[in-house]
């Protein structure tokens, strides 16, 4: 199947849509990053500025019923597959309103309505949730596929390569989505990295393939592609998606020059931004003009305060919850 | 050796611990289709053990399952399944490979459903083995099940006979919760009756092995055997000692403890983890806590010397309790 054709079948309406989830993860961020900085969020969260363009590409080729797994920089996933901005605000802050009732904060937000088998604080640890649920979708025979969002840094588990070769000698559903942001924490990824990254999954017979993450119809065509070859019984793809962290690994880490230049970072966003970049193709195309875009924004800024309020003013869990839970 | 377990309405069969745990399996499979088994040469060749031959004819290769050596994928993949609707029973061969599994146990299995706020689920089985005097090494003779009793959000269960083999396993496969089912590897060959009917055995519920009234013997796994045969040892000095297993070590039947220590006055734990922050830590302490006062003597516990497992036989025999060492102690706290 051609990339080009499947990308120039993105319509006015999903190109917008995408734009529309996009803004609202970044919106959702910057209300994210602020509760850290005003100190009213208790812990750290992982921003994922930058990265918008490959869970909104990727989760715009799913139904409602596959599955996902994230991350701990997992909130750009949670909002492209389906979540409430309010209720993920409210977990951030451990609200009892939140998705998890407050138990799980930002790294653990799980979904299970909309599909989402929760963001895991282990960076390869969700490998196996993943290739689980494809396993269950091939028995059950719907049609549903799983897939797996990763940093680059979980290439460093064993768990990814035991249960890729599993999915590979079972055929599962399952796609997995490796976000090269480029650092694993605050190391470059080469410089932890031997061999070629696509090499990896290849080994297994794994259909893999390298994306720009930044071009949010790109990565739709490419996830579309093989979710739909995954659907259909072709078995597992791999997709690296290149991409860049704005911020720093967390909130907190401000001071970076250590590791990667300031001008590395300008370039990214000047020249790579995911909504400047489908922003700017929207208006050449003339599917959108300047203002279309602006009233999206307004109407997705209005959304994230409204969201906010809400979790600001929801209760905490009372102390007595602590213990329900533990077992089913 | 009078059970009280023991005493059943329906016919009984004499059944192996193995062929048991083989029942339990197959009819779990046939009852509901979300279940199936996942591990290394579970299929054809039925686990080095055999305690899965014949399951593959029955069900087919699409749910006795033949895995790749990947202790922590097998486990991860049970995981997802269990969190999307399957009921997985996942066999580690060993238990020394809990090693292995830790994160997909004890950071994912655990923990999903608290840190979900109660809404995703995992029912999964995970069958593995413990025991030494197998002669098989410092790497395949551990019994590490404090290791996952200490993790909250996973039940632990040891099963000392064939019946309860049977029935705690049909309950752990049912449960909604992760459960880590640890066989003694020793125990396979040996027999024992087993209902014919539907077994009936919740997890967390104690069983009074055998009754008495100077010295309670808390027993766990393959331990129960050799202070049975303690017992039998001390009835002959007039000595009555009661056995109880817990069964279970999450969720653990503390009542059940507490009440026969109480009533014999004196106890003993005995256990085959390693005894250094073991099980048979917290089984003595939570006797210590709730019989204190009917107490005559302080708890005594019995466990493995905290070695690795030697190979050699007589470094071997040595490392866990045996029945001598066992009616010993009971004599000892008894003043005899």
């Amino acid at each position: 199947m051609s990339t080009t054709a499947e990308r120039s079948a993105v319509g006015a309406e999903l190109a917008l849509e995408m734009y529309r989830r996009m803004t609202l993860i970044r919106l959702f961020e910057e209300q994210a990053n602020e509760l850290y900085r005003t100190a009213k969020m208790p812990g750290l969260t992982h921003l994922y500025i930058g990265e918008e363009a490959v869970a909104v590409g990727v989760c715009s080729a799913l139904r409602r019923d596959d599955w996902i797994t994230s991350t701990h920089r997992g909130h750009g996933h949670c909002l492209a597959k389906g979540a409430e901005p309010g209720r993920m605000f409210a977990e951030l802050l451990g609200k009892e309103a939140g998705y998890c009732r407050g138990k799980g904060g930002s790294m653990h937000i799980a979904d299970h309505e909309n599909g989402n088998l929760g963001a895991n604080a282990i960076v390869g640890g969700s490998a196996g949730i993943a290739t689980g649920a494809a396993f269950t979708a091939k028995r059950r025979g719907r049609g549903q596929v799983a897939v797996c969002f990763f940093g680059e840094g979980a290439l460093g588990q064993g768990l990814v390569y035991e249960v890729m070769n599993m999915a590979a000698l079972w055929a599962l559903p399952v796609v997995y989505v490796c976000e090269n942001n480029l650092y694993n924490e605050y190391t470059h990824y080469l410089e932890a990295t031997a061999g070629e990254l696509l090499a990896r999954p290849r080994a297994f017979g794994i259909e893999a393939r390298e994306v720009d993450g930044q071009d949010v119809r790109a990565v739709y065509a490419e996830a579309s592609d093989l979710v739909e070859r995954a659907r259909a019984g072709g078995g597992p793809a791999f997709i690296v998606a290149n991409t860049y962290r704005y911020h720093g690994h967390h909130v907190g880490d401000v001071d970076r020059a250590y590791y990667r230049a300031k001008e590395e970072e300008e370039l990214w966003r000047s020249e790579r931004d995911p909504l400047a970049l489908l922003g700017t193709w929207l208006e050449a195309q003339q599917l959108a003009a300047a203002a279309d875009l602006r009233r999206l924004e307004d109407d997705a800024r209005g959304e994230i305060e409204r969201a906010l309020a809400f979790a600001l003013d929801a209760s905490f869990p009372d102390p007595s919850q602590v213990t329900e839970d533990v077992f089913a | 050796m009078s059970s009280p377990s023991a005493l059943v309405s329906a016919g009984t069969r004499t059944l192996s611990f193995a062929q048991a745990i083989n029942e339990a399996l197959a009819e779990e499979l046939r009852r509901d289709p979300t279940v199936f088994v996942l591990g290394e040469d579970v299929a054809e060749a039925g686990t080095p053990f055999k305690v899965l031959s014949g399951l593959v004819e029955e069900f087919g290769p699409e749910r006795i399952i033949d895995s790749p050596i990947s202790e922590a994928g097998i486990t991860g993949l049970g995981v997802g399944a269990a969190m999307t609707g399957m009921r997985p029973v996942v066999d580690i061969m060993f238990g020394d490979f809990l090693t292995l599994v830790m994160d997909q146990l004890a950071n994912q299995a655990a923990k999903t459903h608290y840190m979900s706020g109660g809404k995703l689920k995992v029912p999964l089985t995970l069958r593995t083995t413990m025991g030494a005097t197998r002669r098989s090494a410092a790497q395949h003779s551990q019994s590490l099940h404090a290791w996952v009793a200490h993790v909250p959000g996973l039940k632990v269960v040891l099963p000392s006979t064939p019946a309860d083999a049977k029935g705690l396993l049909k309950a752990a496969i049912r449960d909604d919760n992760p459960v880590v089912f640890i066989e003694d590897k020793m125990d396979y060959a040996v027999k024992g009756e087993v209902s014919d009917g539907e077994l009936d055995i919740p997890l967390g519920v104690a069983d009074v092995k055998r009754v008495g009234d100077d010295v309670t013997i808390v027993a766990t796994s393959s331990m129960v055997r050799a202070a049975l045969e303690a017992a039998e040892q001390l009835a002959a000095d007039g000595i009555s000692a009661e056995v109880v297993d817990p069964r279970s070590l999450v969720p653990l039947d503390v009542g059940a403890l507490v009440r026969s220590a109480q009533k014999t006055g004196r106890a003993i734990v005995v256990d085959e983890g390693h005894r250094a922050y073991g099980a048979s830590a917290e089984l003595a302490a939570v006797i210590a806590e709730g019989a204190f006062w009917s107490l005559e003597v302080p708890v005594r516990r019995l466990a493995a010397l905290d070695v690795p497992i030697p190979f050699s036989p007589p470094l071997e025999d040595v490392t866990v309790p045996t029945p001598e060492l066992v009616a010993q102690a009971a004599r000892e706290l008894c003043g005899k």
